[in-house]
């Protein structure tokens, strides 16, 4: 049995203090309030005094409160029975099932021995042209959406949940609307793949710092699937809220900030999440695909851009579609005209260079210069492409969407205009 | 006898630990934790009878009371035969044999030698019994690869000595003994293969240290025509999020005219250094026929979320094993991908030990460790005479994209060149997206006799390419307020030509085979061909026509650009070249 302390010195912030020995850095406490049972974690130690991260918060903390130690880190349940249920931001389950028997596993565990990577090579269709033709989402890739609040960046994560080719989706959410919550819950029920999701949610209602173990406890339970030979896709959201909360804990600590507020470390915490995304070569894989909304739109803020210093491209969500100019999969050049069709590659550069010259013609008008018959074609152009292809409704093949692609092409322009090669013309432009 | 202490406090990770006797500074100290682990950390500080230690492992479950080992000895590297072609860690465990031992995933406290002590290397002795030798001497050599990689008396060998035993040339693991020494006290030494040396110690065995005047040729057009760097110098990179700094390092790594390339990985995205580990055993090494890339290459790997303190050993690690290179007479590069990343390491132990901060909190030291880290990259005359350098290319990932910050600063302050990366060029695609504008070589004047050899007047005619990129942005800064109807003919062309060099020949197409790379001997051809073009006036009849022109002419180019030096297709597209503008 372990000790049980009665006694807590200080309480500011989400940390609070009190005396104890032989505690270990990162163990877990349960610190239980009368009506209140809440976790918290060793951060730092000096001589028989204990600091702890208190995950629900301090609200209520009362100095007598009774503080036990657990004798060993944050864990998370692992197995395959828990897919299709949900667990809140300490790994308790609230979907009203029972609590899970399975095998308790660590979380925020070593890193992947670069030795043992692979160069990925494999395409995950979402039939989500904006990011199967124009930015492949390639497995094992850690890719951001940024995107400012309001956008429907969880509708896109969980189209994306939905259709992506993948064994197991794992959902980390942290300070989600209780409407979105419902929202992941009935789109997943709707579309039959409930059975194969596993949620961590932590609502906007609970203590904020309460999220601070979702991602851990998400990428946990993954990497063990993928060991397990499955394909995994881990869906996190919204990362803002887990930096801020960082953010949090650091003041708390009197830590000195970096960068508005934020702590210096926030680049290595993000990190050691986003590296978790991994192509176990001849097993399974774990792909992230994480919101991260911009504060004030702006992406030099320290959490987009340590995110985007960090992630392999980046989505962004603008205006209700993947903006084709900032968006960005580093991973595309992996599998373009690879493993998908000869043509992708030129028709995915083709494409986007007529719409952003079409960008350029309708700036000419917005400043008042006139405009040429050229121009009118662009304009045109333009508003096929968006219609057909960065509409977020739009939903189809790679293949579908290549096709399609050159169907927008001939309505539009003669070959010679488009300046793709003789060859691919020959073979794909569609014939009167 | 180690110096035993305990744990009294630990945050993050760092320990703050009591001892008996004495430590010193930057030694190694082992944490034994309750689960038998036993984490390797380093001092980084003493005070009273308490020192602070940054440990290099994930610090969970450490209690106070756990015993520390003080082991007196600095943090070192292997050196010897047998680091090219391996994948190490910050501090030097072998990546590929811990994954042998523990599977996928890297396990704290597990340390493996460096240096293979199996392999048998065929030793061929150069100094013999009766010479009186000292640290840094010559005792023989084995054959590692293309080099002949030279046995030295350990450069931490102290005093001189006298040969009394040498061994007979064969094939020897590196701990056996390949000679013995005896000092003028009687006192003998077994000397083998390998050394040891103190990672934050510069290696200084050399007669004279030199002032870099050879180009170091990368392939990359706008870095060695335009922004140079020397043997033994060196130059930053820095850039916002996917500007382009990897693809550029990877690039120099591939194509760089030096014996030995050492890649170090520091805090950044494993992914990325899987593309050289996995692609460099095939890659054709393109200055010695027959061999692969991997065979003249180290890499240090310790990614962002690897232990932060062993990033912080990392650069350190990569640039000893450079210096070592560097005394058999080689040529080094060091490729260290970011920079930032390093200082971020010395901020977050700085807060721990409750520094008192800088500006964005990076410590007040910052400029000094860059500016001491920098300053290992040298060139120089060894007592063979031989010379050997090592030259650093470090990138820097400024936030917000902001190269006012203090790591930037820090490293422009120091370093020979400064190829700085804009988003408003990568996100135009114009790779790479050096930007001429702000970027600057201080090795165009101080290589100007070596670069003159090129072609005659190249530094004179690189300056005034210089000078029409500048004038051009000028033109097209006022025509975006005037207008081009605003715009003299004379004016618009200039602009039209400035945007010719930097379309046919500051940018390159990294993923076009040919065009990727580029010798000296092609770039002096074809900017030649550049240069007259931007002198020759262009007869236009109007605006249009000129845009034509310059059209053409950089469709013809881009063709140009990628096919194989003096093949037909180049020889073609040269000849239409040619009586276009003549015609
Ligand atoms: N020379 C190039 N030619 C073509 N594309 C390039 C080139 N350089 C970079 N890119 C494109 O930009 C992307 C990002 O490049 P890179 O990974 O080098 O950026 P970075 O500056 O290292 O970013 P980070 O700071 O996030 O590591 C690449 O994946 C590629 O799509
Ligand atoms: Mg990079």
């Amino acid at each position: 049995m372990r000790q049980i302390i009665t006694k807590i010195d200080e309480i500011t912030g989400n940390i609070a203090t009190l005396k104890s020995a032989g505690v270990g850095l990162k163990e877990l406490a349960v610190i239980e309030s009368p009506g209140r049972t809440t976790l918290g974690q060793v951060i730092s130690l000096n001589g028989e005094n204990v600091t702890l991260q208190v995950f629900g918060g301090t609200k209520g903390l009362s100095t007598k409160d009774q503080v036990r130690f657990l004798g060993h880190p944050m864990r998370v349940k692992y197995g395959e029975s828990l897919l299709g249920r949900i667990f809140n931001g300490s790994g308790v389950p609230i979907d009203g099932g029972p609590e899970p028997v399975e095998e308790d596993i660590p979380i925020g565990g070593p890193s992947f021995n670069p030795a043992n990577r692979i160069i990925p090579k494999q395409m995950i269709r979402t039939n989500i042209p904006m990011i199967d033709l124009f930015n492949s989402l390639v497995v094992s890739q850690k890719l951001p959406i940024f995107s400012i609040p309001g956008e429907p960046y969880n509708q896109l994560l969980a189209r994306v949940g939905m259709q992506a080719e993948a064994d197991i989706i794992i959902l980390g959410a942290m300070g989600l609307k209780f409407d979105d919550f419902t929202f992941f819950r009935r789109t997943f029920d709707a579309s039959g793949v409930m059975n194969r999701v596993i949620m961590f949610v932590h609502l906007a209602s609970d203590p904020v710092v309460e999220c601070l173990l979702v991602p851990d406890m998400a990428l946990a339970a993954a990497e063990r699937f993928a060991e397990a030979g499955k394909r995994v896709l881990v869906l996190l959201t919204d990362m803002t809220n887990f930096a801020d909360s960082m953010k949090e804990i650091s003041i708390s600590m009197e830590q000195i900030p970096s960068n508005r507020g934020y702590p210096g470390d926030l680049y290595s915490q993000l990190a050691s999440r986003y590296e978790k995304a991994v192509d176990i070569g001849g097993m399974g894989s774990i792909t992230i695909l994480a919101v991260t909304t911009m504060p004030g739109d702006d992406v030099t803020h320290p959490i987009p851009d340590n995110t985007g210093y960090i992630t392999e491209g980046q989505f962004y969500l603008r205006h209700g579609v993947i903006d084709p100019f900032g968006s960005l999969s580093r991973l595309k050049q992996n599998v373009v005209s690879k493993v998908t069709r000869k043509d992708h590659n030129d028709i995915m550069n083709t494409m986007i260079r007529l719409y952003s010259d079409c960008r350029e013609s309708r700036n000419k008008i917005a400043m008042g210069f006139k405009v040429s018959r050229w121009d009118e074609t662009l304009l045109a152009y333009g508003d096929d492409f968006q219609k057909e292809m960065m509409d977020l409704n739009v939903n189809m093949s790679i293949e579908a969407a290549l096709d399609k692609c050159w169907e927008i092409l001939a309505k539009h322009f003669e070959p010679m205009q488009t300046g793709l090669k003789d060859q691919l013309v020959a073979e794909f432009w569609p014939k009167k | 006898m180690p110096v035993n202490g305990k744990v009294v406090a630990a945050y993050g990770n760092m320990v703050t630990a009591s001892f008996d006797e004495s430590v010193r500074q930057n030694e190694v100290a082992y944490i034994l934790t309750a689960d038998g682990s036993r984490l390797k950390s380093e001092v980084i500080r003493v005070r009273g009878n308490l020192c602070n230690a940054q440990v290099f492992e994930d610090t969970e479950g450490i209690k106070v009371g756990d015993h520390v080992e003080f082991t007196g000895d600095l943090l070192i590297v292997e050196l010897g035969p047998g680091l090219l072609k391996q994948i190490y860690d910050g501090l030097q465990n072998p990546l590929p044999k811990l994954a042998e031992r523990t599977g996928l995933f890297l396990k704290r406290g597990i340390y493996i030698e460096s240096l293979d002590r199996s392999v048998k290397w065929d030793f061929t002795p150069e100094a013999k019994v009766g010479d009186q030798i000292q640290a840094g001497d010559i005792l023989g050599w084995v054959p590692e690869g293309k080099f002949k990689h030279q046995i030295f008396v350990p450069f931490s060998f102290i005093g001189r000595a006298e040969i009394v035993k040498m061994a007979e040339p064969g094939s020897y693991t590196v701990e056996e003994t390949v000679a013995e020494v005896r000092d003028e006290f009687g006192k003998t030494t077994a000397l083998n293969m390998f050394q040891r040396w103190p990672i934050k110690i510069p290696l200084r065995h050399y007669e004279e240290r030199l002032l870099p005047v050879d180009p170091l040729v990368t392939g990359c057009r706008i870095v060695d025509s335009f922004y140079p760097v020397a043997k033994g110098g060196t130059a930053c990179i820095p850039g916002p999020f996917g500007s382009g700094k990897t693809v550029l390092q990877q690039l120099i790594s591939r194509y760089a005219d030096v014996d030995i390339i050492i890649v170090a990985a520091c805090g950044e995205r494993a992914g990325e250094v899987v593309e050289t580990l996995r692609e460099f055993p095939h890659l054709q090494d393109p200055y010695s026929e027959g061999r692969t890339l991997i065979e003249r290459t180290v890499i240090i790997c310790n990614t962002s979320s690897m232990p932060v303190a062993a990033r912080e050993a990392s650069i350190y690690t990569a640039i000893t094993i450079g210096e070592y290179y560097r005394q058999m007479g080689l040529h080094v590069l060091l490729l260290a991908d970011s920079t930032s990343r390093w200082a971020q390491a010395l901020r977050e132990m700085s807060g721990r030990l409750e520094e008192i901060p800088g500006e964005e909190a990076f410590p007040a030291y910052l400029q000094s460790r860059i500016a001491e880290f920098y300053e290992r990259a040298c060139c120089v005359r060894l007592k063979s005479g031989k010379i050997g350098s090592v030259s650093v290319i470090g990138t820097v990932s400024p936030a917000g994209g902001n190269f006012e910050e203090p790591v930037t600063q820090g490293t422009l302050a120091v370093v020979g060149a400064f190829h700085g990366l804009t988003w408003a060029r990568s996100n135009a695609r114009r790779f790479p997206a050096i930007d001429p504008l702000i970027s600057w070589s201080k090795y165009l004047e101080q290589m100007a006799e070596k670069l003159d050899k090129i072609a005659p007047d190249w530094v004179a005619k690189i300056k005034a390419a210089q000078k029409i990129i500048f004038e051009g942005n000028e033109v097209r800064k006022r025509m975006d307020v005037v207008g081009e109807e605003g715009t003299s003919l004379a004016d618009f062309i200039l602009t039209l030509k400035a945007e010719f060099l930097d379309a046919v020949y500051l940018q390159q197409n990294a993923f076009d085979k040919v065009d990727a790379y580029n010798t000296m001997e092609r770039q002096a051809y074809s900017f030649d061909k550049v240069f007259n073009l931007m002198h020759k006036e262009i007869k236009a009849k109007d605006k249009d026509d000129a845009r034509n022109i310059f059209f053409r002419l950089t469709s013809l180019f881009k063709n140009w650009n990628s096919s194989v030096w003096e093949s037909d297709d180049f020889k073609r597209f040269e000849g239409q070249i040619n009586s276009f503008i003549a015609g």
